[in-house]
């Protein structure tokens, strides 16, 4: 269920496929309906935050899911607002919670890698989603992530751009000083690949793969941990059968060129520009191995939120409103002319287009739609990091016995993320895990040891 | 032979090599490969090098239009991640100088100890050889993890680089000086600070000028590599954007520009020297 919906629908269905079935998605039926109907303007704060609080007293009535959808149906959702409104001053709450105090430090600097999985962060400058938060915010380019890790260790950015494991790593101490790190956002959902040098179009099996040079641009990556799943399940053991390297993204085209490696699964847009520069082509895309995987997140120290807490919630509604916005279909063309200059990302606009609206070309000569390549969701599920967490020790990178759950809840700051979606007009999901299939095999959070003992290719 | 003729004849045999090679880089660039056809659509997504077979390297006309283009214009601002490649240099000089100038500070004084001390000389001898070979990046992790301020750590890692030559050299130019100039010193009962100042000094400044003139060198090639690595703002930073976009004529660009640059702090310091030099 996407975190996007409306918290008023009475018919929400948690299964494949749109509301009323005549759709393939929620976002198919989404599309059609949005040309029958007005939508009710939310784009003030004054609505959104009236909205915010209705549904807080709605849910507060009607604790139980099943009885408040019933409610609904019967009295209508507007029906049910107003007679809510006759009883609960839900003007005077709505302002309360419109007041945050006053902003601690207004000039922050946000680091960021140019990529594609920052869209978020990097747009939420030049379409003034931080401006309108009261912040200046400088979002400056870093070249790699360690850089961009040191850098934030040193204080010198305020926050930043980190992949999903990372803040992880940081707070268990593996591969730096332990440093209490949170992760209160995530940036995107897939828009990841694996590509492959032009010489390989005819090996599309990854069993074919025995002594291939792969990159990936960290160690504590998904991007990792997906390679090393995928090759794994073909029957490959990733630290004895290929190499994989850490290559900073930018250099990733250029040793598929060199013909140094034999493929990469990277971020985009690099999947997409060595297509373009006609050096590989897209063997698989990452959401093919697992939908709805997290790649990129939004990184502040724990000291941060702890000492300037306004400071903090007004940062993370920005970047959530931009994920929000980044998210909708029609606004990704746009996205992709207001990143593409030397300040941002600095690549073509049509490698960008090609990745935001999922119309791309695959590098054999065939033009492929899948309108979900990249898909941006700030919700950080505490079951991603438990996730990330029993393929850290799967490989070796942690040894020993680690309480999965209270690293996660502890550095995936879930609460945090709902609390302010909720203020941004968005609907959180009300539970902090869920399970999810990663190549086919279910993940029960619940059970990360049993999980772990189910791979036959591991380091434990 | 007059001079001037074979001045004016070797600048001929340069500008000869100059159109060559232009020449030979236009004609090996300017060929387009075979490629295969391609669905219209498709091919408005791919880029040229993939549609019509162009050569992924530039030609010498591109590169000077880009040339001529930052020109026009070096110091714009268009924010923290775009600056004009005027701004970059002088970001990059300016860190080039404080480390540099941090250096002499230290070198000059502590090479004038080695080289009148032989015990110190002795004593200091294993960890200069220890810590001279060692490449200037490799101090990078370690100046960011304790400094703590990747600008000044940049700046670091040029001072450590242009430390070695100037210490050795300072040392070995203060002990060679003549004996017969420092023996006529001492039988006069000239003070060690008067000696050093008016005797040694000018004696070994040839010396200590050609290792200033390596430094200078080497911290102008190890700011490039330390800006890429910590990006930001200087010419180092602006490879590595443009290395990002896979731009070979930005890098080409740069890579004449820093030549430039290099060659102008060089000729500056071989000028030193000869203001310094004197015929024995």
């Amino acid at each position: 269920m996407s975190t996007f919906s409306n918290p008023f629908s009475s018919a929400v269905r948690f299964m494949k496929g749109c509301i009323c079935g005549k759709h393939h998605s929620q976002a198919e039926h989404e599309r059609a309906i949005s040309a029958e109907t007005v939508e009710t303007p939310l784009t003030n704060d004054e609505g959104r935050f009236r909205r915010v609080v209705e549904a807080a007293v709605m849910r507060a009535m009607f604790p139980v899911d099943a009885e408040r959808r019933a409610f609904l149906k019967a009295v209508g959702a507007s029906t049910a607002a107003a007679a809510l409104a006759t009883f609960f001053p839900i003007g005077t709450a709505t302002d309360v919670l419109a007041q945050t105090g006053p902003i601690e430090k207004k000039d922050l600097k946000v680091g960021f890698i140019p990529i594609t999985c920052a869209t978020p962060i990097i747009m939420a400058h030049p379409m003034g989603f931080y401006s309108k938060q009261g912040l200046n915010v400088e979002v400056i380019k870093t070249a790699g992530w360690a850089v961009i890790r040191d850098k934030t260790l040193n204080k010198e950015y305020d926050a930043a751009h980190m992949l999903a494991p990372m803040p992880l790593a940081i707070s268990l101490g593996v591969g730096s000083n332990p440093t209490p790190y949170t992760m209160p956002a995530v940036e995107n959902i897939n828009g990841q690949a694996i590509t492959l040098a032009m010489k390989h179009k005819d090996k599309r099996d990854p069993k074919q793969w025995k002594g291939f040079k792969f990159a990936v641009p960290f160690d504590y990556s998904m991007h990792n941990y997906l390679l090393r799943y995928y090759l794994a399940e073909a029957g490959l053991d990733p630290d004895t059968d290929v190499q994989i390297r850490s290559v900073p993204p930018p250099e990733m085209v250029a040793n598929l060129r060199a013909d140094n490696i034999d493929g990469f699964l990277g971020p985009d847009p690099f999947n997409q520009r060595a297509v373009f520069d006609g050096v590989g082509f897209i063997h698989i895309l990452s959401k093919e191995l697992w939908d709805g995987h997290p790649c990129c997140a939004f990184a502040v120290s724990r000291e941060f939120v702890t000492t300037m807490p306004n400071t903090y919630a007004a940062l993370l509604r920005g970047i959530i409103e931009a994920t929000a916005f980044a998210q909708k279909a029609e606004n990704r063309k746009q996205i992709a002319e207001a990143i593409a200059p030397t300040n941002y990302l600095n690549q073509p606009q049509i490698v960008l287009e090609q990745i935001l609206t999922g119309t791309y070309a695959d590098g054999l000569g065939a033009v492929k739609r899948d309108a979900n390549r990249i898909q941006f969701d700030p919700f950080p599920w505490e079951s991603f990091a438990i996730w990330i967490l029993t393929q850290m020790k799967r490989w070796g990178q942690i040894k020993g016995d680690i309480d999965y759950a209270a690293v996660a809840k502890q550095v995936y700051l879930a609460t945090d993320a709902a609390k302010l979606m909720k203020e941004a007009g968005l609907t959180p999901p009300t539970s902090t895990t869920k399970s999810f299939v990663v190549m086919g095999k279910t993940f029960d959070p619940a059970k990360p040891e049993d999980y772990l003992a189910s791979f036959k290719i591991k380091r434990t | 032979m007059p001079k001037s003729n074979l001045t004016a004849r070797a600048w001929i045999v340069s500008l000869g090599i100059l159109l060559t090679f232009g020449l030979a880089w236009h004609l090996a660039v300017s060929g387009t490969s075979q490629t295969q056809a391609m669905d219209p659509e498709y091919a408005k997504l791919m880029g040229l090098s993939a549609t019509q077979g162009k050569s992924a390297m530039p030609g010498p006309l591109d590169v000077i239009a880009k040339i001529w283009s930052h020109l026009k214009d070096p110091f714009y601002d268009k924010g923290p991640n775009d600056k004009g490649i005027g701004i970059q240099l002088a970001y990059s000089i300016g860190r080039v100088m404080l480390g540099y100038a941090l250096a002499i500070v230290v070198a000059l004084p502590l090479g004038f100890l080695i080289g009148m001390s032989p015990l110190m000389s002795k004593a200091l001898d294993p960890f200069i050889q220890v810590l001279k070979p060692v490449s200037p990046l490799a101090w990078m992790p370690l100046a960011l993890y304790t400094i703590k301020d990747s600008a000044i750590s940049s700046i670091f890692v040029i001072f450590i680089c242009s430390l070695w030559p100037m210490l050795i050299n300072t040392a070995f130019g203060v002990a060679s000086v003549r004996k017969e100039w420092v023996n006529v010193a001492r039988t006069l009962e000239v003070g060690t600070f008067r000696r050093a100042f008016t005797v040694i000094l000018p004696a070994a400044a040839p010396t200590i000028v050609t290792g200033m003139r390596i430094s200078i060198g080497i911290a102008w090639l190890v700011i490039v590599a330390a800006e890429m690595l910590v990006g930001g703002t200087g010419i180092g930073y602006f490879v590595w954007n443009e290395w990002n976009n896979l731009s070979i004529t930005n890098v080409i660009t740069s890579i004449l520009v820093i030549g430039l640059v290099g060659m102008l702090l060089d000729q500056a310091l071989a000028r030193v020297a000869r203001a310094v030099h004197f015929p024995e």
